[in-house]
């Protein structure tokens, strides 16, 4: 064991792959020489030289199309998009191509591809550098996304991922990318994919998050536990899809009460989803409304970011209401 | 107008040929320049610019490295979050945008706050952009040199590369649908070229032969990535063959030859010849923004041979030649400058941060229910805990 951040522990990720396999490979914009402007691929380039480390053409459409075209050819792909925020160039390519290859071509073809990218907001990035566009991806049949929110899981979770046989969003929080740190085991292990973790137990109210945002809700948690008593079940989802619906019908039908938070605007975000999957399973157990705690319907904003943003601020009294109703 | 292919690639070796080095002797190589060496003007390039024009081009220039050098300052100090500038590239910025006419328009990358500022926008307006606060123009929203400047016919500022392509052949495409006389800038960088929307916006200009002028910046790099890795051609210019529009490679760093070039752009647009891709060759003398630290992946003997062939200090050079500058002049240009920037500064800082009400403004014309619930659930809400 050794104590990492999110930074090193998906970078010790890679590098143990890019070693196992020898088809993994990395590209995408400065993600060579220097490492990555988060630093995420740094060394890469000088353990493993600059066929398997490349620093491509300023084109995400050109990165995914080539990626998709190596994975056909039997490669393992693991293209960066520097900020998520920039993946809209390549919009096409994930959602017309790599999501429909195995379902168009009647399982002959298969885009086994892991896409990094960081997301979400908190480093006053403005409109471009703070997004959260998540549900886009999840609303897009042929497409895992996974969104981690510490190492241990970061690693265990790129490891799954480069390792399934479907082409993978992975979402890294950059607000916790430094902050967030932990042990973690050194060589080879996984976690799997769809499975959420309950990281607090509590009997009052569950509440889903994933990445930056669980933070802000454990903080909340603490806060009810003290100052109303309210025992807060807290869900990391971890993978964000597919789903892992049984860990949160299994918590609400102990609590009752759910309480949704993302970085992502409100109106169709997955919250929404969520909330519609356990008004469809879990309907009778719920003893008050369902509530998300989300950003607001505008563009990120830079200035008001943390009025923007559904920090502890706004999830403590999302607990107390929901667990009093 | 001509591309000029013969010479040196993109600042060094092609990406198939032996890597040349990338000094201002190699990257310029067989293309035109206006200031000699010696600081005089080549009689035979000098497009006779009033003398009065060339010294309020050094003065925006002068005031736009000091605006430079005080941003990285105030970034390192914390005041403000970022700042993406022009060090060593402000004469491919200056001198084309003093080359477009009072009715023409420029769509701007992130690099241009000289323009802006040349075109008339009040340097408070800039340093409120800087600060975010609730006199910024573009209402703290977007995070800092993300101006906008519509009152001085000048774009709004996006982070996603490439799309003010498109949009600037798009805006001089409809002036010349309603046949008014007018011209657009659109300036990107050498990475840009890459991108979708370049191409595209290349070849909507041919085809429909808009009055554009696409201002490349190559400066060397695309943050860590250098010029020679973004492709595999000898110039940037050379890619307005495939689209038909003509295009030509020019001495970014003189301010005499980038004036004379877009000017010549401006006004084959204006006469109804359509598009012009411009290849500005030039240095970025800084990091990336204040994010890059250079220092990762660029030689300093590099950067070095490019300091000497700064583009003020030729321009400096040229109007000590005509007499035209003094030490004392420039030294006082300097203090006035600083002391201004101290002035927006103060005032920036002093100014409130936006309204709770304002983040909810402007999603649309009309405010629809859900954001008029939000935006009370908002302001009637707890609020956060300390800023950063
Ligand atoms: C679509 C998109 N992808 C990636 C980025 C991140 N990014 C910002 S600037 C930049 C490099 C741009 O280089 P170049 O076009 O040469 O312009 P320069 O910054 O050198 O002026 C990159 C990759 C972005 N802003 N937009």
């Amino acid at each position: 064991m050794t104590e990492m951040n999110m930074v090193q522990a998906i970078n010790d990720a890679l590098r143990l792959e890019m070693r196992r396999d020898d088809r993994v490979l990395v590209l995408g914009e400065d993600v060579g020489k220097v490492g990555g402007v988060f630093r995420v691929t740094q060394g890469l380039y000088d353990e493993f030289g600059e066929d398997r480390v490349i620093d491509t053409p300023l084109a995400e459409g050109g990165i995914i199309g080539a990626a998709i075209g190596m994975a056909l050819y039997g490669l393992r792909p693991v293209p960066e998009i520097q900020f998520s925020d920039f993946i809209f160039p390549a919009f096409d390519q994930i959602v017309s191509e790599a999501a429909k290859y195995r379902y168009r071509s009647g399982g002959e073809y298969t885009c086994p591809m892991v896409i990094r990218t960081p997301v979400g907001g908190g480093i006053r990035g403005g409109h471009y550098h703070s997004q959260s566009p998540e549900a886009l991806f999840i609303h897009t049949p042929g497409l895992k996304v996974v969104c981690p929110s510490n190492p241990y899981d970061a690693k265990g979770l790129l490891l799954s991922a480069i390792r399934d046989e479907d082409p993978v969003l992975f979402f890294e929080p950059k607000r916790v990318y430094r902050a967030a740190k932990g042990e973690v085991p050194e060589g080879d292990y996984t976690v799997p994919l769809s499975e959420a973790k309950v990281v607090r137990e509590g009997k009052h109210v569950t509440v889903v998050a994933w990445g930056a945002m669980l933070y802000e809700v454990l903080a909340s948690a603490e806060e009810v536990a003290a100052s109303h008593g309210i025992e807060t079940e807290v869900i990391d989802l971890r993978t964000l899809w597919p789903i892992d619906l049984d860990t949160i019908v299994e918590s609400v039908k102990k609590t009752g009460r759910i309480v949704v938070v993302h970085e992502a605007p409100k109106t169709c975000g997955f919250g929404a989803e969520i909330l519609t999957l356990i008004g469809e399973k879990a309907f009778l157990h719920l003893e008050a409304p369902p509530v998300r705690v989300t950003g607001w319907d505008t563009p990120f904003p830079y200035t008001l970011e943390t009025d923007y943003l559904p920090l502890q601020h706004r999830i403590t009294p999302a607990l107390i209401e929901t667990a009093k109703f | 107008m001509q591309v000029d292919s013969g010479g040196q690639n993109n600042h060094g070796g092609g990406a198939h040929g032996v890597p040349a080095p990338r000094t201002p002797e190699a990257s310029l190589a067989g293309i035109a320049r206006v200031i000699r060496d010696d600081g005089t003007a080549d009689p035979a390039e000098d497009p006779r610019l009033p003398l009065a024009l060339v010294k309020s081009l050094y003065v925006a220039m002068v005031r736009t490295r000091l605006i430079d050098e005080r941003l990285v300052t105030l970034q390192r100090q914390g005041r403000i979050g970022f700042h993406i500038g022009s060090l060593g590239e402000e004469a491919t910025i200056l001198a084309s945008a003093a080359a477009m006419r009072p009715q023409d328009w420029i769509f701007p990358c992130y690099r241009e706050f000289g323009a802006l500022l040349w075109r008339g926008m009040p340097l408070q307006a800039y340093f409120d952009n800087m600060f975010g606060n609730a006199n910024d123009p573009a209402k703290g929203r977007q995070m800092p040199d993300h101006y906008t400047g519509k009152p001085y016919h000048f774009g709004s500022v996006s982070s996603p590369i490439g799309t003010q392509m498109t949009q600037a052949v798009g805006f001089a495409w409809a002036a010349k649908l309603r046949k008014d006389d007018l011209v657009t800038s659109a300036y990107f960088g050498e990475g840009a070229t890459s991108s979708s929307e370049f191409h595209t916006a290349m070849n909507f200009a041919g085809v429909f032969k808009t009055p554009t002028v696409m201002l490349c910046r190559n400066n060397g790099w695309a943050i860590s990535v250098p010029s020679e890795k973004q492709s595999a051609t000898r110039t940037f210019a050379e890619k307005g063959i495939a689209y038909g529009v003509p295009a030509v490679r020019c001495d970014g760093n003189d301010v005499l030859a980038v004036y004379k070039t877009v000017r010549a752009a401006v006004e084959f647009a204006a006469a109804g010849g359509g598009p012009t891709l411009i290849e500005l060759m030039t240095y970025r003398l800084s990091g990336h923004s204040t994010s890059d630290d250079p220092r990762a992946y660029r030689a300093e003997g590099e950067v070095e041979g490019w300091r000497k062939a700064d583009p003020l200090l030729r321009l400096r050079k040229h109007l000590e030649t005509l007499g035209a500058l003094t030490d004392a002049e420039d030294a006082q240009l300097r203090a006035d400058t600083d002391a201004e920037i101290k002035a927006c500064v103060e005032a920036a800082e002093a100014a409130p941060k936006p309204s709770l009400e304002s983040m909810f403004e402007g999603v649309y014309a009309e405010k629809p229910w859900h954001l008029r619930e939000q935006e009370r659930e908002c302001i009637e809400g707890p609020r956060p805990k300390a800023h950063h």
